[in-house]
């Protein structure tokens, strides 16, 4: 269970969000709604430990992720704004050392399985620079596939994929959410995920 | 994991060998145009050659510091390695090595064959070519702390060279005098056995501070 209490977040003088209360437990979904600038991603990237709330706690089962560190981090995904799609490599090197980093090595046989079900046949060996946003996209988003992390936490996944992927990518996510896995997401498209519980929480 | 993060550099070193032959032309260009600058006095140049050697040496390899995080924090890898269950510091050190695998080593292999054209005796290239395989190492360690901290900045290239370079001259003062020691008929066991304490200490300390850096710098 990931419980945020009270965050405040600050950059410089200006506050972008304060008093923000949230608790998610497994099977349950939070999407994170508000205007461009109003701190989703500032809140997504505290909520993966990447910065620390001005004030306010974050934690995970009662314990202050702070002190989990590399703990917390085996049981998170968290797919920002910058896909980390290397131009220079591959899609299957770009999606083997992804896994990797996340703690999950895999051989190029089941990385291989994960393109094709992310619709990238026949892509797989291509540079990722001559691939387009959306299948740039399609191949950072194959690690969800392959991770078995406890919460996912994803900055607009959905930006440059067209409706196939969406509906792919929706399907993903239920399908973790009904193995009761934990989503915390901000998206500007409409998309009607089913959950148990679906959170919303809006900045502004 | 550590075998991973090298693995990944060396690959992207091979497919943007540009990155890679900038800092190897420069090393070899200031190196060689000192003898035409200077006139061919043999004796003077023999005395020169160390210093000049390492001094491109030094040059060359904070000419490449910068890439040695940005290409990641612009892609986002950066996050990932932060992200990343593995000890960060492991991570770190990685990078540092592939760093020195791709800078480092072709100016270890080209020093003795720069050292000829200051007609340097046989036994002083050896100690010259001893003295950058212990030195350079060192120069991708610390100068790996000056990276992660100037991370994202503007003009983040002259501050990494005034956060480094104070850093490096110890480096530089021992690897040069290892060889001006060995020429002088002096014991140079002195001067390596400094470089390897250098080399020690930043090899425990740098990829730690580097760590903690990177987090800093992505807040």
């Amino acid at each position: 269970m990931l419980q945020g209490s009270n965050l405040e977040c600050a950059r410089g003088d200006r506050v972008l969000f304060s008093g923000i209360n949230f608790s998610i437990k497994p099977g349950e979904l939070m999407q994170v709604r508000g205007p461009n600038g109003s701190g989703k991603t500032s809140l997504l990237r505290m909520l993966c430990g990447l910065t620390v709330p001005s004030s306010g706690e974050i934690n995970w089962n009662g314990t202050s992720i702070r002190s989990l560190g590399a703990d917390y981090f085996s049981m998170i995904t968290y797919l920002g704004h910058l896909s980390g799609v290397k131009d220079d490599l591959t899609a299957i090197e770009n999606l083997r050392i992804t896994s990797a980093l996340a703690g999950v090595a895999i051989d190029e046989k089941i990385a291989y399985e994960a393109l094709q079900k992310m619709g990238l046949e026949e892509r797989e060996t291509l540079l990722a620079k001559v691939l387009s946003q959306g299948q740039k996209r399609r191949v950072a988003l194959a690690r969800l596939i392959l991770v078995n992390t406890k919460l996912w936490i994803l900055d607009e996944p959905l930006t440059a994929l067209d409706v196939s992927a969406i509906e792919l990518i929706k399907n993903i996510i239920e399908r973790y959410l009904a193995q009761g896995g934990m989503v915390i997401l901000t998206t500007h498209q409409e998309i009607d995920i089913s959950a148990t519980v679906t959170h919303q929480l809006y900045l502004s | 994991m550590l075998t991973w993060v090298i693995r990944r550099d060396l690959l992207l070193a091979v497919r943007r060998q540009a990155d890679v032959l900038t800092t190897l032309f420069f090393f070899i260009i200031v190196v060689s145009l000192f003898p035409l600058g200077v006139g061919p006095e043999m004796n003077t140049l023999r005395i020169m050659a160390p210093g000049i050697v390492w001094v491109a040496a030094l040059l060359a390899s904070m000419l490449s510091l910068g890439r040695m995080f940005s290409n990641d924090y612009l892609d986002g890898t950066l996050e990932q390695i932060l992200l990343s269950p593995t000890s960060l510091s492991l991570l770190v050190l990685g990078k540092m090595l592939s760093h020195w695998l791709i800078t480092g080593v072709p100016l270890v292999l080209m020093a003795p064959v720069l050292g000829i054209q200051y007609d340097l005796p046989f036994s002083a290239l050896v100690v010259l070519t001893l003295s950058l395989l212990l030195g350079t190492p060192i120069l991708s360690l610390i100068g790996a702390i000056g990276a992660a901290l100037t991370l994202g900045l503007r003009g983040g290239g002259v501050l990494v060279s005034l956060l480094v370079l104070p850093l490096y001259i110890p480096v530089l003062i021992f690897g040069a005098g290892a060889v001006e020691a060995s020429t002088a008929g002096l014991g140079f066991e002195a001067h390596f056995s400094l470089l390897g304490a250098f080399l020690l200490v930043s090899l425990v300390f740098a990829p730690w501070a580097t760590a903690a850096s990177l987090r800093i710098s992505m807040e």
